[in-house]
């Protein structure tokens, strides 16, 4: 139990690594989270926080260093089933039904039939559409596929959640809606959270901490903690949450200057 | 936000009958264009002399009787006797023939599907069998099949064979290349996302396959069935003639074919009733499309997502 959620060790990447037009992508990353912690990775384009967001998920392995999550390697956690992912496409499967978008991973947990429909309709209540198990994804809009490909990620009570963007492709008001059920969601369920974000008022309101990273190649900039207390949608107008967002941005003025 | 449409039905479909029919009228309409341009084309030429109105440039196709019978005389060979002295009409005959080979070209068509979808699952679960089959796979489909029909049915005369399960084969031939090119394509064409959506899951290869490829290699599976079925029939035909299998569409474009100078309208029917046999195959691979379809209610047009 004592275990911290990730410990990254170290971390490099390098893409094409023995081929002339190689890249370094991540150099040297250090990075820790705790166990229920919510961590926001910001940054200019190509930062490589997909990168690094990738290799905490054993999607790609890094080049140099080590994962551990939950204190073992981020393969073994991978095979264990200690992921839920969620990308900036709700990626949800056309042909199946919201409900069997669901069950996806359940199914592939070998849960039974009935235990698979009992979670997934308790995973549309949780976000909120409950009447909505029976129709196909794309029969909802565009809030409503990335709640239900959330709902999908944490149906299987991951121990981590890892988030590549899962707003960016909604507009301004759904995505604040988004966000304060997302850390509705993120209590409710009690999971740790890693964030990719390029937006700064995301960042600040959803994270306890935010890192910002320095691109070509990605290194860890700064670690700004905020806390915001309990959020709501006046917390976006509080003083507070505007020396966040300044801080943050800020910090990334100064990476643009340096690169 | 947004309101959403919320009927798992989508669009009530407006009485598939009517629009069935509708669909066939418009193939007879077209067919009634043909005939009317075919019977304009030879009216024309019999005033000119076989040429371009107003010019001494010949036509392409001359137009007597011999080389362009009539429609109604097309038509009308169809319901007399396929040979003096036997009772049976010619559309009997094509009729039956085509039947037969039809069972031929449906022996093809199902084996070759089922050795296309091989090939592709194959290729994909190894990379090395894709650099090595696809050239193969590419080159088989450049031999002539006149020339390899007759291989085949002599390799069948030697095992367990029969020339009508040969003729299958060659139907066979022509049919696995679109399913093994097109269901590769489309067992490889899930997104990246989603690729890695399995892995996050620690889902096997098996799995990632029948839960994620193959249902996204349906819409690429259909054009291909459609056209393999088509060539299924073209397969067993010319099976048929360079086998010598009786019984079938291609013993029966052959003896027309023999013929001809007697009874030109006899070879245009067999023609006609070979592309009729296409036809129906196609019609038939679309209608299990249209019910497989239904049950899975892909809004791949999108025209089903409504937003208020």
């Amino acid at each position: 139990m004592t275990d911290p959620a990730i410990v990254a060790s170290g971390i490099g990447k390098i893409f094409n690594r023995n081929s002339d037009n190689a890249v370094t992508a991540l150099t040297d990353i250090d990075l820790s989270v705790e166990p229920g912690e919510f961590v926001s990775l910001i940054g200019p384009s190509g930062c490589g926080k997909s990168t690094m967001l990738r290799i905490f998920g054993d999607l790609i392995s890094a080049t140099t260093g080590s994962v551990e999550v939950f204190g073992k390697p981020a393969s073994q956690a991978r095979l264990d089933r200690d992921y839920g992912m969620a990308f900036q496409k709700a990626g949800l499967f056309d042909w199946r039904k919201v409900s069997a978008n669901i069950e996806l991973p359940l199914e592939l947990a070998g849960w039974s039939k009935d235990r698979r429909a009992y979670r997934s309709q308790e995973m549309l209540s949780l976000v909120k559409l409950q009447d909505f198990g029976d129709n196909y994804p794309w029969q909802l809009s565009g809030g409503m596929q990335q709640r239900v490909a959330i709902a999908r990620a944490l149906s299987f009570e991951p121990k981590l959640l890892l988030m590549d963007e899962p707003f960016g492709a909604l507009d301004e008001m759904t995505r604040e809606h988004m966000q304060v059920e997302l850390l509705r969601i993120y209590r409710e369920a009690g999971t740790t959270v890693v964030f990719v974000t390029h937006s700064i008022p995301e960042a600040a309101f959803l994270s306890d901490r935010v890192v910002v990273l320095s691109p070509r190649p990605g290194r860890v900039h700064s670690v700004i903690d905020v806390d915001l207390g309990v959020r709501n949608e006046d917390t976006r107008e509080s003083e507070r949450f505007f020396r966040a967002t300044t801080e943050i941005r800020e910090a990334l003025r100064s990476v643009e200057a340096n690169s | 936000m947004t309101a959403v449409v919320r009927s798992g039905l989508a669009l009530p479909s407006p009485a598939p009958i009517l629009r069935a029919l509708r669909r066939m009228a418009a193939g007879a309409v077209a067919m009634a264009m043909v005939a009317v341009a075919w019977e304009t084309y030879k009216w024309m030429g019999g005033r000119t002399n076989d040429h371009w109105p107003g010019t001494s440039f010949g036509l392409p196709v001359r137009t007597n009787d011999l080389v362009m019978p009539h429609v109604g005389t097309i038509w009308g060979a169809l319901w007399d006797p396929v040979q003096r002295g036997r009772s049976q009409t010619l559309a009997g005959f094509l009729f039956q023939s085509a039947r037969f080979t039809f069972n031929e070209a449906a022996m093809g068509f199902a084996i070759g599907t089922v050795i296309g979808l091989f090939l592709a699952v194959l290729m994909l679960r190894f990379s090395t069998a894709e650099r090595g089959l696809m050239p193969w796979i590419n080159i088989s489909q450049t031999v002539p099949l006149i020339a390899l029909a007759p291989i085949i049915v002599t390799w069948g005369r030697g095992t367990f064979l029969s020339d009508t399960q040969a003729v299958s084969i060659i139907a066979t031939y022509l049919t696995f290349f679109p399913v093994a090119v097109n269901a590769l394509q489309g067992l490889q064409s899930p997104a990246k996302a989603d690729l890695e959506l399995m892995r996050s899951y620690a889902a096997p290869w098996s799995q990632t396959l029948w839960k994620l490829r193959v249902p996204s290699a349906r819409p690429y599976l259909f054009p291909a069935f459609k056209l393999a079925a088509t060539l299924s029939v073209v397969g067993a035909i010319v099976g048929e003639i360079s086998a010598g299998v009786r019984g079938g569409l291609g013993r029966a474009v052959l003896n027309f074919a023999t013929i001809y100078s007697t009874g030109p309208e006899k070879l245009y029917a067999a023609v006609l009733a070979s592309a009729m046999l296409g036809l129906f195959v196609f019609v038939l691979v679309t209608g299990v499309e249209r019910i497989v379809d239904r049950n899975q209610n892909r809004g791949e047009s999108g025209n089903t997502t409504r937003e208020a």
